[in-house]
């Protein structure tokens, strides 16, 4: 089921009202058949495969759990018995155990998402290197890629992860670990919940709120409108000018990267508007993924604001186990002797970086493309570190660092900066990514967009004006936003105001979202990974 | 405080319902200065005497080819046609089932064309035939039986959702008739007076096979069994256009099928001669639909047929009748008249445009 | 102790360390300063501080950093 199909309003409105008709403590087991119901519209692989994870997750926390807590008790029953290295003895043969039930447990679950994602990458890869030599082509296989796999995965490893490090103790109810991992919003595209986070209130019992339940639904009408009014609008367009690279060129790459940079954001965010919506109307908390990214200064700063919690998930699980590990320490250790001191110490956490960054951009699709852009991102931030000693030295001596021009054109250049990387998302490899960059800088037609071909690439006069509007109201509400909260602000005002907001809303979205017959492109871009 | 909050929801809802529904009148075709076929079924709920003697269901070839005003003419029977724009068996059917809860009319005739139609063609003909129903079960029933793969059952009950995107292009038209309609059928019949002779008509393709798709039978069989719980008779017909083909082999099986049920069955196409169609004449667009002087005509000659079989009251005695019917004719001849003049300045008509898709016909 | 705010100080010259006690909380350290802190101070303590030690309140502060150096440095 998509967020935008009517089957799913439906489920939505049902769930609603039996949410808050049965009696509250039955609340989160309707929300485990909810999500049991949603997996199987999309077919019943999807429900093995996240079976699978659920039970193999539960079983290898628990054990890790128990082994903490046997720890624990032999410890204090043999307070002041044992030598000191009887103690650390103990301690190492318990974290021997975690550390295999973990591993265990990660390489089987990463291990069906790598089969699942990056087998024909990698026949794709042998293909290649193999035609050098011989006629001989390995076939690709058809594997399905169960919904949202890319991100109950990441989800359950990152608990699993935290029960390793002694976070939180597991979860002993089956049912309620069920229920995390596969919480139906956020499946098809994130948030990646944090289990400390998500279970404060997905467990409880909610009563009938009328903030929430109001706050709640103006959220997913605004992803609605986002989504449909604005992404599925433009996507046309994307796909045209992306989709024939020899005819389109020069100022249209550009044109092309500006609107991709408009329907991801209004279609990721408004797919996190919908999941976040529906939460709380259930009465549930699910943290923010995006606060206004590209009005970042830089790009690291983006990175902190866009897919947050993506981000947070590969420095915590990965970035920091990476670079605070044994083995980066000896190189650590070892390149400070041969490098000197200043790079020396800098080789781990560049190291972690690289790895960081390969990794997140693997998982963004199994392609080289995604592989470079995610070198690039790591090297562009490595290169903005190294450079940080200049910057503070042309603050220092010109001060306008805090000047309004020069904020904006700090804004503007990282806005740029990631919709040039973003290159690599839309075209069919890495070579014609980076001819199609380049062309911005050769091939000058820019009067070839007032001689009608803007017309051609799938939007109409109307659809222009539709999107200007939508845009213009989208950077209007993220500059409100910046001073807190836009839902609480519009609460203060008269009831009047309210019903209009959400009559307007409902009726602009039906009446000029792009959906239905002819606007066929509904699929969420980040639903497969 | 508590009462007024409920109050004002329910304000509120009031008013998102009434711009929706204001919404979905103008944004909706209103289909009376272009493609007119699309809004011939819904042109039988405005019909104040809902009393007739025959009931034509069935595609073009019932709404082009047979005039009710000349069957009126000459024998005095009240008749309409519930036809529309490739209209598919299961459509008739529920059309038929829906008619019945309105009136009981003697004689039901059914033009078989359909019956080489096993799944829906065309999104825009099911909208033609299903949009103009009011809700009620028999639409539900054939919405279902006619949506294609991609098509959403709630688009036809909200038909907002399915034509929200025409906002930017609206026309005059648009504005003119959001809330009123004109009538633009005579009874059903789409009138049109120009002519476009025969040329050539295109060989039959050999088909791989000559079967009808049980689908059609089964629809069949319920119309059959539908008129004979409600003690109609049922004629079934195939009008006397040329193109698309009508094959021997089909006109085999449903001669067989009128056989085994007992129904009257008339193949036009064989009775062209004594008919007296000429299609140099007799047709709009070369064969395909028959134009005024063609469907009066057919009109003439299958009232008799009509006359003779079935127990037909005429009521050009009845006065009360009479007048309904004289109001009709005045509308019919004056269409007729404002389609010559028409013809006359423009030399093709200009306000009568039912404009359709070349190849392939309804 | 010396020795640690001299690494601190390192990174960011501008901020007092000893009075400052919520570096992570307004993110005035970010990962990559952690990383550095953890690699110069496994270099300067010899103490490898593990994974599931960064949490902000071991951070937050010079004096909480120092503690969980002087702990971990007691457990091996």
């Amino acid at each position: 089921m998509l967020f935008t199909s009517y089957n799913f309003i439906a489920f939505l409105l049902i769930l609603f009202i039996v949410y808050y008709s049965i009696p509250k403590k039955y609340q989160w087991v309707l929300l485990l058949a909810a999500n049991f119901v949603f997996y199987s519209f999309s077919g019943w692989d999807n429900v093995v495969f996240i079976t699978v994870t659920i039970i193999s997750t539960y079983i290898s926390s628990t054990k890790i759990s128990n082994l903490y807590s046997g720890q624990a008790s032999f410890l204090k029953e043999n307070k002041g018995m044992l030598s000191r290295e009887e103690r650390k003895a103990y301690k190492d043969s318990i974290k021997r155990k975690q550390k295999l039930l973990l591993i265990i447990c990660l390489l089987f679950n990463l291990g069906i998402l790598a089969v699942l994602k990056y087998t024909n990458f990698v026949i794709y890869n042998i293909n290649n290197v193999m035609g050098m030599f011989t006629n001989v082509e390995l076939p690709f296989l058809n594997l399905l890629l169960p919904m949202g796999i890319s991100f109950y995965t990441f989800q359950s490893m990152g608990y699993i992860m935290d029960v390793y490090r002694g976070k939180y103790p597991a979860e002993k109810n089956i049912g309620k670990f069920a229920l995390f991992v596969s919480f139906f919003p956020q499946l098809i595209q994130g948030p990646i919940s944090r289990f400390d986070d998500l279970s404060k209130t997905l467990f409880k019992e909610h009563d009938l709120d009328f903030k929430n339940i109001s706050f709640g639904i103006q959220r997913i009408l605004w992803g609605f409108f986002k989504k449909l009014v604005i992404a599925d609008r433009i996507l046309t367009a994307v796909n045209t000018i992306t989709g024939d690279p020899d005819n389109y060129q020069g100022i249209f790459v550009f044109i092309g990267m500006i609107f991709y940079a408009i329907q991801l954001y209004a279609d990721f965010t408004g797919g996190i508007d919908i999941t976040i919506g529906i939460a709380q109307v259930l009465g549930i908390k699910v943290q923010e993924n995006f606060i206004r990214p590209y009005f970042s200064k830089s790009i690291k700063e983006y990175w902190r604001r866009w897919h947050i919690s993506m981000g947070t998930w590969f420095r915590d699980y990965v970035f920091y186990s990476v670079s605070v590990s044994q083995f980066m320490m000896n190189i650590s250790k070892k390149s400070r002797r041969k490098l000197g001191e200043k790079i020396g110490k800098r080789v781990p956490v560049y190291l972690s970086t690289i790895t960081v960054w390969f990794a997140t951009g693997i998982w963004h699709g199994s392609s080289w493309n995604f592989i470079v852009w995610g070198l690039l991102n790591g090297l562009i931030i490595i290169v903005s570190q190294e450079c940080e000693p200049f910057y503070a030295w042309f603050h220092k001596k010109f001060n306008i660092g805090h000047t309004f021009l020069f904020r904006l054109f700090q804004v503007a250049r990282t806005f740029l900066l990631m919709c040039s990387l973003r290159i690599l998302d839309c075209y069919r490899n890495v070579g014609i990514s980076f001819r199609m960059f380049c062309s911005m800088f050769t091939n000058w037609n820019f009067s070839q967009v007032f001689s009608g071909k803007m017309l051609e690439i799938g939007l109409k006069k109307s659809d222009y004006y539709v999107l200007l509007a939508g845009v213009i109201i989208l950077i209007w509400v993220s500059l409100i936003q910046r001073k807190g909260s836009v839902r609480e602000k519009l609460s203060l005002k008269s009831e009047f105001v309210h019903y209009a907001v959400y009559i307007i809303l409902i009726v602009a979205i039906i009446t000029f979202g792009a959906y239905g017959i002819g606007y066929d492109s509904n699929q969420f871009i980040y639903n497969q990974f | 405080m508590k009462r007024k909050r409920v109050l004002n929801i329910l304000i509120a809802v009031l008013i998102l319902v009434l711009t929706l529904a204001f919404l979905e009148k103008l944004l909706m075709p209103k289909y009376m200065t272009e493609i007119l076929e699309g809004a011939l079924i819904s042109e039988y709920y405005k019909e104040e005497y809902k009393e007739h003697d025959v009931i034509f269901i069935g595609d073009c070839e019932v709404y082009e080819n047979f005039s009710p005003v000349k069957l009126w003419e000459e024998y005095g029977i009240r008749s309409f046609i519930r036809g529309s724009a490739q209209q598919l068996i299961w459509q008739s059917y529920y059309l038929l089932e829906e008619t019945l809860k309105y009136e009981k009319p003697g004689v039901v005739v059914f033009n078989v064309l359909s019956m080489k139609y096993g799944k829906p063609q065309k999104e825009a003909y099911n909208r033609m035939a299903l949009d103009g129903m009011p809700l009620s079960l028999s639409k539900l029933k054939s919405i279902k039986a006619s949506m294609l793969p991609d098509e959403e059952f709630i688009t036809y009950i909200f038909p907002i959702l399915r034509y929200h995107s025409r906002w930017d292009e609206l026309s005059r038209e648009d504005i003119e008739y959001v809330f009123r309609k004109r009538k633009i059928t005579h009874n059903g019949y789409l009138m049109r007076v120009d002519v476009k002779p025969l040329d050539t008509v295109p060989r039959a393709k050999i088909l791989p096979n000559y079967r009808f798709d049980d689908i059609c039978y089964e629809y069949l069989d319920k119309m059959v069994n539908l008129c004979k719980k409600n003690n109609i008779e049922l004629v079934l017909i195939k009008a006397p256009t040329l193109y698309p083909h009508w094959y021997d082999e089909w006109d085999e099986k449903i001669k067989e099928y009128a056989r085994e049920n007992n129904l009257l069955y008339y193949n036009f196409l064989d009775y062209i001669d004594e008919i007296g169609i000429d299609f140099s004449t007799d047709t709009y667009d070369a064969g395909l639909h028959l134009n005024l002087s063609g469907a009066e005509k057919l009109s003439v000659y299958f009232g008799k047929i009509l006359k003779e079989n079935f127990n037909l009251t005429d009521y050009r005695n009845d006065d009360e009748v009479r007048k309904i019917w004289e109001r009709k004719k005045v509308f019919y001849y004056s269409m007729k008249e404002d389609q010559y003049k028409e013809l006359e300045t423009y030399g093709y008509l200009k306000s009568y445009n039912i404009r359709r898709e070349e190849s392939e016909m309804n | 102790m010396e020795a640690l705010l001299q690494i601190l100080s390192d990174l960011h010259p501008d901020i007092d360390f000893e009075k400052h006690e919520a570096l992570i909380d307004e993110k005035i350290l970010d990962s990559f300063d952690i990383i550095t802190l953890i690699t110069e101070i496994n270099e300067e303590y010899d103490v490898r501080i593990p994974v599931d030690e960064i949490i902000p309140k071991n951070f937050n502060s010079a004096k909480s950093l120092y503690e969980l150096i002087k702990r971990l440095q007691d457990e091996d």
